[in-house]
């Protein structure tokens, strides 16, 4: 079995402190219907929200912090989820049955576990 | 490592031919393709050494099999005693109970949908064919791909461990899925002639694109597209010594020596089309539609007696199947041959959206011509020579150019020396998407 992070990449959304009813419930529908590949994952605020922290000089250095997102793209990152998949078959199968890849893009990357 | 001793030549392609077959069984057992490729490389070269003085072993493929798996073991071991895991050693060490010969065919299949997985580029896939399906060394395939060695190995590198980090699987795809995944090999090994089959020094390409088509329909002989893009080859390729003059210049298809035309790949070609259609009676496979096409100019005995009007049809159900402007482009030649150079004009300029195609431009250019329309033809003649072609293609668009300026500079308006021979059908090769 292999862990993938299925990165959802689509225009800004602001869905407030929670989702619009219709998107909630498909993202709901998904999370049951994944339920067993599932391992973790979370939505996000938009980037209008975001600070992206630099430590100038390496360890130690002088920490900078910019308000707004790492890069300015029309497709930003609006959440991930975690996927334990036999293969990138399934993941790309899983990944297909996320809401976000119907209207943006999902990533999908191998997870790095560290032993 | 070139021998004129034609007994050491034989032994060298034979231990090369079995080679590829060990390793797609390899990679099943260890489930590593870099390992896989290492062993199987050390086998190989250990039976070029050894079998010229001890003769050739009477199971040549066990041998390199069972050499190759002890290599692999031995690799594992080395690495293990690195890291200090122990567990994987452990599995390879189990010889694999006595394997059905099905068995091998399957590991081929399995490998050849794993090299041509759709999460890799198409270039990769084209890269990974000829390297990991065909057996050819990195240089090889860089050679063959015109793409400098070095860049060549970092993008063989980078695939093999994007297969083995994410986990692109070694299996045959399900009965739902094996359709559209066939689809996707059939486009690698067409790119892959392709590729080969537009240059003058592009042997190993293309040969190496038919050596892969032929593996395909010896392992799935029922399947449409297997069967269409054998025969698509194979009509293609049958023109091919006479595609381009001994100075590497473009011969277009009306001008070429039928008589040195390749006979015996033409009859296998034309009989893989009829199975092909005979096998998909509802919806033809567009790549038997397409072979169905080739079979029309190879079976004519003259440029003069193509039966344009068959062509046409075959675009017609074509479009059916496979609906996309180069298609579209592809079928208005054909309509300019039948109806005339104005309802062929009618096509292209329906087609607007391939403007930064220089075909487009091209196509338009000679149909110009045909019209006496030469200050058009000239300016079309440039567009297409603005935009990126092959250098063959380049040459050839460029001389029709420079033909027309000689005429005109002659004082003459008359164009007949180029509207009299029918060239723009070879000129814009068939691609599937």
């Amino acid at each position: 079995m292999t862990l993938y992070a299925a990165l959802i990449y689509g225009a800004e959304l602001d869905r407030g402190d929670g989702s619009p009813r219709e998107m909630s419930s498909e993202y709901a529908e998904f999370g049951k219907a994944a339920a067993a590949v599932i391992r973790g994952g979370e939505g996000l605020y938009p980037t209008s929200t975001a600070t992206v922290v630099r430590v100038i000089g390496g360890k130690g250095g002088d920490v900078v912090t910019t308000d707004g997102p790492y890069a300015e793209t029309k497709e930003v990152l609006n959440g991930f989820y975690l996927l334990e998949c036999a293969d990138l078959d399934e993941a790309i199968a899983t990944a297909a049955r996320i809401p976000g890849a119907w209207h943006g893009a999902v990533e999908v990357r191998p997870v790095i576990e560290f032993k | 490592m070139t021998s004129p001793d034609p007994a050491h030549a034989a032994l060298v392609r034979l231990v090369r031919d079995e080679g590829r077959r060990v390793l797609a069984t390899l990679v099943r057992h260890t489930g590593d393709l870099q390992l896989a490729e290492d062993a199987v490389q050390d086998a190989v070269l250990r039976a070029l050494d050894t079998w010229p003085r001890t003769g050739v072993p009477p199971q040549p493929r066990a041998w390199l099999t069972l050499t190759a798996r002890n290599r692999a073991v031995d690799l594992v071991r080395r690495e293990s005693a690195r890291t200090g895991k122990e567990a994987e050693a452990v599995s390879l060490l189990e010889p694999p109970a006595n394997e059905p010969p099905e068995m091998l065919r399957d590991d081929q299949l399995r490998l050849v949908f794993t090299c041509c997985h759709p999460a890799l580029a198409l270039e990769t896939q084209v890269a990974l064919a000829l390297h990991t399906l065909c057996g050819l060394s990195t240089a090889e395939v860089g050679r063959a791909l015109l793409v400098p060695e070095a860049t060549m190995s970092k993008r063989l590198t980078r695939a093999k461990q994007k297969i083995a980090r994410a986990h692109i699987p070694y299996r045959v795809p399900d009965a739902a899925e094996l359709p559209d995944r066939l689809h996707g090999v059939a486009a690698t090994v067409y790119l892959l002639f392709t590729e080969g089959y537009g240059r003058a020094d592009g042997a190993t390409a293309a040969d190496e694109a038919l050596r892969l088509a032929r593996l395909l329909h010896g392992l799935m002989p029922d399947e449409p597209a297997v069967l269409g893009l054998l025969a698509l080859l194979l009509l293609q390729d049958s023109r091919r010594s006479t595609r381009f003059t001994a100075a590497g210049d473009a011969v277009p298809l009306a001008d070429q020596d039928r008589a040195r035309w390749h006979r015996p790949s033409i009859t296998e070609g034309v009989v893989l089309v009829g199975e092909g259609l005979r096998r998909s009676p509802g919806r033809p496979d567009p790549y038997v539609v397409q072979a169905a096409i080739a079979a029309c100019h190879a079976l004519a005995p003259t440029s003069c007696d193509t039966d344009w009007a068959a062509v046409l049809s075959w675009y017609d159900v074509l479009l059916t199947v496979h609906d996309t402007p180069v298609v579209r482009l592809n079928r208005a030649v054909a309509v300019g041959e039948c109806r005339g150079p104005q309802a062929a004009m009618a096509e292209l300029d329906s087609l607007a959206t391939l403007s930064g195609y220089p075909l487009w431009h091209a196509t338009r250019a000679e149909l110009l011509v045909r019209l006496e329309r030469v200050d058009e033809a000239r300016t079309a003649f440039d567009e297409a020579l603005a935009l990126p072609l092959g250098e063959a293609q380049r040459r050839h668009v460029a001389g029709r150019r420079a033909a027309l300026v000689d005429e005109a500079a002659g004082e003459s308006r008359h164009v007949s020396g180029l509207t009299g021979s029918r060239r723009a059908s070879e000129s814009i090769p068939t691609i599937l998407g």
